[in-house]
This record gives C-alpha cells, sequence and structure tokens, in this order.
C-alpha cells in the first residue's frame, strides 16, 4: 500500500464538511473521487496535501505515518516533495514563463542546478505537449495549454502521486479534451492519481477506483466498473442516473 | 519683459538648476528610497497579518495620513530638539518626507498584494517553496508591477513636496528662489521660473515612467 488515509474530519465554522473519510491508494491506482457540489471532495484533497489543516485523522504513505492534525512543517515539506497538486483554474506563476513555471520549485525549493532543472522541465513540458511554448506566458495560453503546463509543473519533481482538483472544471468544453487525454496518458503510463472530477467519462473509462462523496462522508468506494455497473447504495445509482441523464 | 527682468531669470537659472539637481533631486531620492523601504515592510506586515505588528502599522498609517505635512516637518525639526532629538534639516526632511509617502505607499502596496491570487501561494507550497521563497519569486514581482502607477503617482508628488522643506531651511530649490528674490525682488518672474523647473522635472519622470511600464508590461500583456 502506497498511502492509506484514515478518519479525516474537518469543520468550517462549526459545519461538519468531513466526516470520517477513509481510503486506501496502491501504487498506479487512478481513483476518481466523485459526488455532488458541496460533498466535501476538494476539502478532502486539500487537506491531503495541507492546504487545508484536517481537525483529525491519520496519514501511512510509504510506510510513514503522520498525523494530518499535528503534522510538522517538516512532516509537510517531506509529503509535498512526493505530491503535486494541480488546481481548478491552473495558478500558474502569472509573471514566469512556461519553462520557468516548471522549473521554479525545481531551482529555489530543490536548489537544483539552472542547466539539470531545464532539461527535467523541457522533458515534462514534452510529456504534455507544451514544449513549443517554452517562453511564453501564462496569459498568452488557452486554458486547456495553461492546465497542461501546471500538470508538467506537477511532474517536474518526479511525484509519487499527483491530486487533480477538478481539473477540467473551469475549462471551455471544446479544451477539456486536451487535459483529459493527457490525464489518461499519465494514468496509462501508471502514475498514482487522486481525481476529483464531474467527468464521469473520465471516471468510468479512466480511473480504477471510485470514492462517491455525498455531505463529507464517503457513500461509496470500489473500482470503477463495479461502481458504474452494479452501485450497491441506491444513492449511487440515483447520482449515476442523473448525471448520465445530462 | 524688460531687459533688467530678462537678466534676472537669465542669471537665476543656472543656479535654481543647480540647486535641483544637487539638493530637490537626492533629497527626493532619498525620501523615495525611504518611503519605498518603509512601505514595503508595512504592507508585508498587513498583508502577512503578524498580530501585534500590524496593529502598530495601522497606527502609523492613521497618524500620518490624518496630520498636515507641514505640521509634521515642523514637529520634527522645531519640536524635537527640546526632548533632545535635534536633526540637521536635510536627514529631517528626508525622515518626515520618507515616513509621510511612506504610508500612502503602504496602502498601494498592500492593494496590489492582495491582487495576487493567493492559488499562486497555494501552487508555490506545493512544488515545495516556503513563504519567503514564494513571497520573492511570485508575489513580489507581481505586486510591483501592480502598484507601479500608484508609485510613480507618489515619487512625483514627493518631487513637488520637497519645496516644503525651504520651511525647515533647507537649502533647496525653491528656497534658492525665495533667496534670489529676496534681493531683486521679482517675484512672479522667479516663482514661474521655479515653477518650470519642478514641471521640467516632474515631465522627466513621467516620461521615465512611462518608459518603466512599457518594460514592465511583459507578463504577455493582459488577457484575463
Amino acid at each position: 500500500m502506497m498511502l492509506e488515509i484514515r478518519d479525516v474530519h474537518k469543520q468550517f465554522d462549526g459545519q461538519d464538511v468531513l466526516r470520517g473519510i477513509s481510503l486506501e491508494v496502491n501504487k498506479g491506482d487512478v481513483v476518481a473521487i466523485l459526488g455532488p457540489s458541496g460533498s466535501g471532495k476538494t476539502t478532502f484533497l486539500r487537506c491531503l496535501n495541507f492546504l487545508e489543516r484536517a481537525d483529525r485523522g491519520q496519514m501511512v504513505f510509504d510506510g510513514e505515518a503522520f498525523d494530518l492534525h499535528t503534522a510538522t512543517k517538516a512532516d509537510i515539506a517531506r509529503i509535498r516533495k512526493k505530491t503535486a497538486f494541480v488546481f481548478q483554474n491552473y495558478n500558474l506563476f502569472l509573471n514566469k514563463t512556461v519553462l520557468q513555471n516548471v522549473t521554479l520549485g525545481l531551482t529555489v525549493a530543490a536548489k537544483m542546478k539552472r542547466a539539470q532543472a531545464r532539461d527535467i522541465a523541457v522533458a515534462a513540458l514534452e510529456r504534455v505537449g507544451m514544449a513549443s511554448k517554452l517562453d511564453s506566458y501564462p496569459n498568452q495560453l488557452s486554458g486547456g495549454q495553461q492546465q497542461r503546463v501546471a500538470i508538467a509543473r506537477g511532474l517536474a519533481s518526479s511525484p509519487e502521486i499527483i491530486y487533480f482538483d477538478e481539473p477540467t472544471s473551469a475549462l471551455d468544453p471544446e479544451l477539456i479534451g486536451e487535459v483529459l487525454s493527457v490525464m489518461r496518458q499519465l494514468a496509462q503510463e501508471g502514475m498514482t492519481m487522486l481525481v476529483v472530477t464531474h467527468e464521469m467519462d473520465f471516471a468510468r473509462n479512466v480511473s480504477s477506483k471510485v470514492l462517491f462523496m455525498e455531505g463529507g462522508s464517503v457513500i461509496e468506494e470500489g473500482p470503477s466498473r463495479e461502481f458504474f455497473e452494479h452501485p450497491r447504495q441506491e444513492r449511487s445509482r440515483e447520482f449515476i442516473r442523473t448525471i448520465l441523464r445530462k | 519683459m524688460n531687459e533688467r527682468l530678462w537678466n534676472i531669470l537669465l542669471d537665476a537659472f543656472p543656479k535654481l538648476l543647480r540647486y535641483g539637481a544637487e539638493v530637490t533631486l537626492p533629497l527626493t531620492a532619498l525620501s523615495f528610497l525611504l518611503a519605498l523601504a518603509v512601505s514595503v515592510i508595512v504592507a508585508l506586515i498587513q498583508y502577512a497579518n503578524v498580530r501585534v505588528l500590524r496593529q502598530i502599522c495601522r497606527f502609523y498609517i492613521w497618524i500620518i495620513r490624518g496630520t498636515p505635512l507641514l505640521v509634521q516637518l515642523y514637529l520634527v525639526f522645531y519640536g524635537l530638539p527640546s526632548v533632545g532629538i535635534v536633526l540637521n534639516a536635510f536627514p529631517a526632511a528626508v525622515l518626515v518626507f520618507g515616513f509621510n509617502e511612506g504610508a500612502y505607499m503602504a496602502e498601494s502596496m498592500r492593494g496590489a498584494l492582495e491582487s495576487v491570487s493567493t492559488g499562486q501561494m497555494e501552487a508555490g507550497y506545493c512544488v515545495g517553496m516556503n513563504y519567503l521563497q514564494i513571497m520573492v519569486h511570485v508575489v513580489l514581482p507581481q505586486a510591483f508591477r501592480t502598484a507601479f502607477p500608484a508609485l510613480s503617482n507618489s515619487l512625483i508628488s514627493m518631487l513637488k513636496g520637497t519645496s516644503m522643506a525651504s520651511t525647515i531651511t533647507v537649502m533647496e530649490m525653491f528656497r534658492q528662489a525665495q533667496v534670489i528674490n529676496g534681493r531683486v525682488y521679482e517675484s512672479l518672474g522667479l516663482y514661474a521660473e521655479v515653477a518650470l523647473i519642478y514641471l521640467l522635472f516632474c515631465t522627466l519622470l513621467t516620461w521615465l515612467q512611462r518608459l518603466g511600464e512599457k518594460r514592465l508590461a511583459s507578463y504577455g500583456g493582459a488577457r484575463s
């Protein structure tokens, strides 16, 4: 087991947002985290990378145990080193070029030599088909291109797992495909991924596992095929029906 | 225009220009550098929400913005000696101008800092950078770009404001005009002349501002 998450709780202003979420992730798993808006999917993902501090919860990452509530700065740094995070709004550094967006973490945080960082960045950008735009600024790119650069930025640090927080939700419909195809390719290459998404095709055909959440709790969890073909819970069946009707 | 006046103005011009270049401009430059340092520190403290320091910053801005610059000059130069703090006129002027404009610039800087999306901060954390690294490489450069027009405004207003240093005996350009006028009684001509030189300096700064904005207009321009 690569990553084990147990009993994550989180409140915002006295409101329960997460009521004990647990999840096991094996190397190479692609987990789609599904659920209606407000179900706590994004908060859950953000807690795993300490963008939100969970009120309670444990994490075992590569055999090393962490408490999500009390993790120290050093713990957080160690976990973030092994992970990458892709945001809904890309969050590229607007004052940096495409190349600099990818190298910045390597040269500044990991103290890597410039030339080496450049090689790694170019390779990462090639994987997402953005190596021809090295000197462009984010504002000169379409949303789909920005998101692909953001994925390359994540890939550059050779993470063991990538968290995707609704990576296509801010995109115009015609741009969603290019981002999904990059993600599909990563999945095929064996990258471990946790993906909060509303893209049912992706969840059904690419992800290996589904975590279905509602109201801050896990309603159903299991292999994607089973979830879509034989959902065990009435609520899951309802959700799949509404989604497929769209 | 009679010949006497013409000769007076012609005679005064290089003197005024010299005091402008040797006193007014350095006074402006030093005051502005101080203001810049003060404003960045004050803005960062508020941005990072450091508890007690933040209160002190708000207090500082409240006091400075709520009292006249001229009164501040008098307080520091004529007032402080009675409690044993004696400053020369020039450094006193730099201190007052710097801390005065610094309060206004701090608000411009704070607004500019807050205009940088928090998402970029989060992305910085996720690629392993710490707070300081993210500020230096991502947030501050963008904030400076956003604040640049407001900061240029402050610089220009400060340049003209240094004429007030004449009231605390700093022999700068305007004081020099007063001194010459005391000898020859040509108020209209001399003050118009000194106004013209201020205008010249400000035009130069405006031109530099445009040049600066053009260079900074990178980041691929605005698209949003």
